[in-house]
């Protein structure tokens, strides 16, 4: 008769332990529950929490990019000191 | 993503329908008045106030965000004019006063029709201000804000029958409230272990019931329910009831614990029933009966030999709900691939429909979908292989009097009706 007939459920376990040896014996654990009760995104401090919102806000506006270029404070700039112009959000219709 | 539906909850008189959403947004949606003369269809549902309820804040002592994500909308019973309702993200509830303002004043003496003030020197006559109709107008504002009583993560919020008092519930915790005070709220139970290695179970719902003001029940994480009665002692630890049906030992797997885990508890309207959802199932309990549920439903058991996929992708951890007609006689819940389901309880019919755009068009009748577990597949099924477990319905909700249900999928609400003649 069936004595090996296997579970779905335990077909599937085999499955999971195939893949991942090392899981933990008891799911429902500790460390399972306090994954739990941890959830959200962990931050290093206010601070950084309030830039990574700003920057979400900031999204849309074209980023400045590294002013590698800057030189103010420095020397009266020449016009190859400074950085190209950027081109415009909204292109002329006379040009082109 | 802020669009991403939360919950979804009906008045008690039906005729207002609130959704939260991820980004802390509540919408309601109010029905229109019946056309005498179209008997046959009911007032269709459109937005009658929008509000920002939840705004995300940062934890600062555990570095944590804090998500203004809506987690539930409870209403409170129509008292006056206005309309009141619990909304509750995480950490914070707060009582919100919904009113109509559809008059104001004019005429005054001191004042132009403006706002600016009149030079008083040039008043020589008075009049007597009066009210005059205006635009309707839907205000929003929150009355009472419940904070700083949550260490865990809210999941459930429920209104006593006093109308007086009501419950939050954390993973760990639930509190007591009075919906007048806002600076204390009595700790009703408590299941933090002394030693956190030890946590082998969380609370994951709450409510009171609907007509003894003295009992509610708590599901939890490894499939039972406790309920409680609030005159026995102050910290209801003790359960005066466990319901747990017994588990067949030879069919435990790793994942039995998981699925077990109970999504959502609601009281039947008449009291006498509690109905659980866990993963796979739907269960109806008699409050008389602990050992065992009196009826069990199948939503998805196909999703059985898919659990390892399940577990990796995450999608053993969705939280669905369920609820009740207002009778008592259907119950429904969610499933993936935007179908959900209805349960007959005395016919013992049920069926599958689809909350989706595509595949239907408005006011034609829902077409029953079938998911085909294995074998050969018939014309119009669905092989569970080609579902989409990104299109969950995790959050569902019945009119208290009419057959209107409200089927949030990820970021949409659809309202549907039975047909009438």
């Amino acid at each position: 008769q069936e004595k090996e007939t296997i579970t779905p459920e335990r077909a599937e376990e085999a499955k999971l332990k195939a893949k991942y040896p090392n899981l933990g014996q008891k799911p429902g654990g500790s460390d399972f529950l306090m994954k739990r009760l941890q959830k959200g995104q962990k931050y290093f401090d206010s601070g950084d929490y309030n830039m990574a919102k700003a920057k979400m806000k900031n999204k849309q506006l074209p980023s400045a990019g590294p002013d590698k270029n800057l030189v103010t404070g420095d020397h009266i700039p020449t016009p190859q000191d400074l950085p190209q112009r950027k081109s415009s959000l909204v292109t002329s219709k006379l040009a082109g | 993503a802020a669009d991403i539906i939360s919950t979804v909850e009906f008045n008690h008189s039906g005729e207002l329908l609130a959704t939260g959403d991820k980004g802390g947004r509540v919408v309601i949606f109010q029905q229109e008045q019946e056309n005498k003369t179209q008997s046959h269809s009911r007032g269709e549902y459109n937005v009658y106030s929008t509000f920002q309820s939840h705004e995300p804040e940062f934890d600062y002592l555990k570095s944590l965000e804090i998500e203004e994500k809506i987690n539930k909308i409870r209403w409170l019973p129509q008292k006056n004019a206005a309309q009141f309702l619990l909304s509750t993200n995480d950490k914070t509830i707060k009582l919100w006063k919904i009113s109509e303002r559809d008059k104001r004043p004019e005429g005054y003496n001191l004042k132009e029709e403006d706002g600016r003030y009149r030079d008083p020197t040039t008043v020589t006559t008075l009049r007597v201000p009066v009210f005059r109709p205006m635009d309707l107008m839907v205000e929003a504002s929150p009355r009472r804000i419940f904070a700083n009583a949550h260490t865990y993560h809210i999941n459930s919020i429920s209104i006593n029958s006093d109308y007086e008092t009501y419950l939050s519930a954390d993973d760990l915790r639930i509190n007591l409230w009075h919906l007048e005070i806002t600076d204390r709220s009595f700790n009703i139970v408590d299941i933090k272990p002394a030693n956190m290695e030890e946590l082998t179970e969380v609370i994951t719902a709450a409510e009171f019931h609907p007509n003894s003001c003295n009992t509610f029940v708590y599901s939890s994480s490894k499939g039972t329910i406790r309920l409680c009665d609030m005159r026995a002692s102050a910290l209801c630890d003790r359960h005066s009831k466990l319901f747990e049906e017994p588990e067949d030992p030879s069919n435990r797997s790793f994942f039995s614990e998981i699925i077990s885990s109970i999504s959502d508890v609601k009281f039947s309207h008449s009291g006498r029933y509690m109905m659980t959802r866990d993963y796979l199932s739907v269960k109806i309990w008699d409050l008389n009966m602990e050992n065992r549920p009196v009826e069990t439903y199948q939503v998805h058991e196909y999703l059985r030999s898919k659990l390892c996929s399940l577990y990796e992708n995450d999608c053993i951890f969705d939280k669905f709900e369920c609820c009740w007609n207002g009778s008592d006689s259907i119950v429904m819940t969610g499933s993936y691939n935007n179908f959900f389901r209805m349960f007959d309880r005395n016919t013992k019919r049920d069926i599958t429909l689809e909350a989706s755009r595509e595949n239907n068009k408005p006011r034609t009748v829902l077409k029953p979908r079938k998911v085909c577990a294995s074998g050969k597949r018939k014309k119009d099924e669905i092989s569970v292989d080609s579902l989409d477990f990104n299109k969950k319905i995790l959050h569902t909700a019945w009119h208290p009097k009419e057959n209107i249900i409200a089927v949030a999928t990820t970021n949409n609400l659809y309202i549907f009706q039975d047909k009438m003649n």
